[in-house]
């Protein structure tokens, strides 16, 4: 059988790890950073953790078939198109010099 | 068997691309209006309770956890630890429903549940001087209801599935060669782990003020 | 022709059980393609009865057939029920369902009983929105904009909405089923470039599904939720933006016109190939035009807004978007025209259809272009011409192809033939009954006649009474094949097992097929579309 155990101790590590960023990330938001900046940091800890979890609970990173990887970082990537054109009107709103564009 | 469990494994993961694209709209909503609202979103924060969220945080990641150790105890056969763990992540999800619900119905007190209900209309500054709401603080707490109603409901029926791959746990209908459906319940649930850990910085911590709640 | 009613002897698909719950309990793909078959012909009959209605209000320039609205009714309901109901399911969940497990070689698809399901859900939302429709239906559009679809309009828009909602997990299931079943499913020695172009294309129109549908999904229910709750994110009084609305809804509705054509092109490539008796020309290019489709098509959904506040900069961008993803459209339509060149023609109804889907898909194409230019865009947006453009795709590219598929694979699903003289007839009909329909409308877009209105200025008269002549026209072209193919079943001759001597898995097996498809599980070693080394005569009308 070619599915990888995780062992129940790595299991138990990657849980404290979650933990440790959680932590850390609820006390960084409370040093005044600027918005942008403590956004940016909360969404790199998040992304972290979100990390640990797709890697090693999700089995991304042990599993064989490649597959379920490439899918989800195409869910990734489309979600990305959505954010960004979206934004490409969003941000340039009222840039042009044409009135309402 | 294992042509079987790679298909149903890639099967589950372009479901949760599926999600991932479904709760896309509402990330994309957000952005746009945190961009063109910066100071209602930080308004919005801070009228989040900081130790509801915080405990929902906790509750979510430890439930991961059993969720992950649940698949490792069914690949070695041991059927009735996977059982209990299991039942373990149903109880904490259920744990996090409660505090949620704990949550909306202070909303409600505060006046803050967005529509006819809507009662949040001024603010009391610091020197005692009050002024009028701004009228995007409903939009603000849309967002957060729908979001998190949405994501509420994803644990609701997370907690179904795992209740119903519990008890066939126990009953030993799975085995080390055959679990597909405790593995692939298991991405479903870190899936809705894995909102939440967005969710969690995105509506309370924006701002550097929390409140206790 | 013999009239004599022959019954088909061997076991197959179709004989194998009898009994109500053997169909609607069926895991069997080929039933499941049945089973939407019928449903999907119901909903086109219902999309075109609302067609009828808007033809003949507007034969006089006057609103004197029904108040305006009843006629914003009428428009909306056609445009859901034939986008939600038809185009998007018809090839795939048809076709696509009963040869896809066949072409590569499989007993079924990856995941029969959640094909089944597919079908249930499909048959709830069909049924809800019937049930929308005889209360009244909606009013606002198939793209139903905020606000007036969650603050003004007084139809039962929440119900709507939801029936569309469920819609999509039948979209999505099925989209899931054909990813996962053209990885893992291949028949031994089938990899991916010996696989037929109808299955690289229905992957390309999987990935569309399954990126795109739960966008839409997300936004009725947002609707929804406005409606009830009477705030929201396209809420101007709370801060919110309309233009949002839109910006979500055709994220998923531009993708979703090449969900809808896709499988149309899918159909292209074996059609075109069996009846010029000639390898496709350029494979790799395109297998990989299908991808870049489904691709390009998510990059370009604002050109929808050019007109509705975006900013200059991201028109700009959107227009530049546009024109790359006309490219690998315009690769097939050269690929399948060298196919043709120095290739037997023969002219049986399915290539019929195909001809006419080059010509009009082509137009239809080109003219996106035209609504691509902004400056052009400005002038046409909201008129005829649009309406033009995107039926000529629709109409005439994506129904034709669906004809084309249904005769070319009628032997096969059914074991009979239709009649060869009435299939040229209606395909005939269809064409002369399509163009005259939509032609004029390319004019009357381009001279001022906005769309989605009932009454109209005088001059524009002509032309539409042209317009509704050839829906007539069009109607009787659907409707024989209607009668002639059920005609089929009880009295059509016998087909063989290949009775055009086309190339491809699904020939190789009986007509109808056995419920397993194959009798072994075949080892494929040779190339798709290897029609030199079989005889170049294709037995047509018999």
């Amino acid at each position: 059988m070619s599915e990888h155990i995780f062992p129940i101790r790595a299991c138990f590590l990657v849980w404290i790890a979650l933990m440790a960023l959680m932590i850390l990330t609820v006390f960084l938001s409370t040093v005044p950073m600027g918005h942008a900046l403590n956004t940016i940091v909360a969404l790199i800890i998040a992304s972290m953790k979100a990390a640990l979890v797709l890697l090693f609970f999700m089995h991304l990173k042990y599993e064989s078939y490649k597959l379920s990887g490439v899918v989800f970082g195409a869910g990734l990537f489309w979600l990305l198109i959505l954010f960004g054109l979206s934004l490409v009107d969003y941000l340039s709103r009222g840039t042009s010099g044409v009135p309402g564009h | 068997m294992e042509q079987q469990r790679e298909s149903s494994t890639l099967g589950m993961w372009i479901f949760l691309v599926t999600e991932i694209m479904f709760f896309g709209g509402l990330f994309t909503a957000y952005l746009i209006f945190r961009i063109a609202y910066p100071d209602v979103w930080d308004m919005g924060s801070q009228h989040m309770e900081f130790w509801p969220g915080t405990i929902n945080t906790v509750i979510l990641l430890c439930s991961s956890f059993t969720v992950a150790a649940s698949v490792y105890f069914i690949q070695r056969g041991q059927n009735k630890m996977t059982a209990l763990l299991l039942f373990l992540t149903v109880l904490m999800g259920c744990g996090f429903l409660c505090v949620k619900a704990y949550e909306y119905h202070n909303h409600w007190e505060e006046g803050t549940i967005p529509g006819p209900l809507w009662t949040y209309n001024t603010v009391h500054n610091p020197d005692g001087t009050t002024r009028p709401a701004p009228h995007q603080l409903q939009l603000f707490f849309y967002l957060y209801f729908v979001m998190t109603g949405l994501h509420a409901l994803h644990v609701t029926i997370g907690i179904g599935i795992l209740a119903v791959v519990a008890f066939w746990a126990w009953q030993g209908k799975y085995t080390a060669e055959y679990h597909n459906p405790v593995h692939i319940s298991g991405l479903y649930w870190h899936f809705v782990d894995l909102v939440w850990i967005y969710l969690f910085p995105l509506l309370y911590l924006i701002s550097n003020k929390h409140t206790a709640g | 022709m013999a009239t004599v009613a022959q019954p088909i002897e061997r076991q197959n698909y179709l004989n194998a059980n009898y009994g109500w719950k053997s169909w609607l309990l069926t895991t069997d793909h080929k039933r499941i393609a049945l089973l939407y078959l019928i449903s999907i012909t119901f909903m086109f009959f219902v999309g075109g009865f609302f067609a009828t209605m808007i033809r003949l209000e507007l034969l006089t320039p006057a609103g004197d057939l029904m108040t305006s609205d009843t006629y914003n009714k009428m428009f909306s309901m056609h445009g859901i029920v034939m986008v939600f109901f038809f185009l998007v399911p018809s090839i795939p969940a048809t076709l696509g369902n009963f040869l896809i497990p066949m072409m590569l070689g499989a007993k079924d698809l990856a995941f029969p009983r959640i094909n089944l399901l597919s079908w249930y859900i499909y048959m709830v939302s069909a049924v809800l929105m019937i049930y929308v429709i005889i209360t009244g239906g909606v009013d606002t559009g198939w793209t139903f904009y905020a606000p007036f679809s969650t603050t003004y309009s007084n139809t039962n828009v929440v119900l709507a909405g939801i029936a569309i909602f469920i819609n999509g997990f039948s979209s999505i299931l099925t989209g899931l089923n054909f990813i996962v079943t053209t990885h893992r499913m291949r028949a031994p020695g089938m990899t991916w470039n010996r696989m037929p172009l109808f299955v690289w294309s229905h992957y390309a129109t999987s990935v569309i599904q399954v990126l795109g549908t739960p966008v839409i999904a997300i936004t009725v229910l947002l609707v929804a939720i406005e409606r009830i709750w009477h705030v929201g994110i396209f809420d101007p009084k709370v801060g919110g933006d309309p233009v949002l609305f839109q910006h979500l809804f055709w994220f998923y509705s531009h993708p979703a016109v090449y969900i809808m054509i896709l499988p149309s092109m899918a159909v292209m490539s074996e059609v075109i190939t069996c009846f010029s008796r000639k390898r496709i020309f350029g494979y790799q290019f395109v297998a990989l035009a299908s991808i870049a489709i489904a691709v390009l098509g998510f990059l370009v959904w604002a050109h929808h807004l050019f007109v509705a506040g975006i900013s200059a900069y991201a028109a700009l961008v959107f227009s530049l978007l546009s024109y790359f993803v006309a490219v690998p459209s315009a690769i097939k339509v050269f690929n399948w025209t060298a196919t043709m060149y120095k290739g037997q023609i023969s002219y049986a109804t399915p290539m019929l259809y195909a001809f006419g889907f080059i010509g009009l898909f082509t137009m239809g194409g080109l003219t996106g272009l035209f609504l691509a230019a902004l400056g052009i865009d400005v002038h046409v947006t909201d008129t005829y011409f649009v309406i033009a453009h995107f039926h000529f795709i629709m109409v005439g590219g994506a129904v034709m192809a669906y004809l084309s598929g249904i005769h070319f694979w009628w032997p096969k699903i059914t074991g009979r033939m239709y009649p060869e003289a009435w299939g040229k007839i209606a395909a005939g009909l269809v064409f002369i009954g399509f163009n005259l329909t939509f032609l004029p409308q390319f004019i009357l877009g381009y001279v001022g006649m906005p769309r989605r209105y009932h009454a109209y200025s005088g001059e524009f008269q002509v032309l539409n009474v042209l317009s509704t002549a050839g829906a007539s026209i069009l109607a009787v072209g659907y409707l024989l094949p209607l009668v002639y193919l059920l005609w089929s079943l009880r009295y059509g001759e016998l087909a063989g097992n290949n009775p055009w001597n086309a190339v491809g898995l699904e020939w190789m097996t009986s007509s109808p097929p056995p419920t397993f498809n194959f009798e072994e599980t075949p080892v494929v070693t040779w190339e798709a579309y290897q029609y030199d080394d079989v005889p170049q005569e294709v037995p047509v009308g018999r």
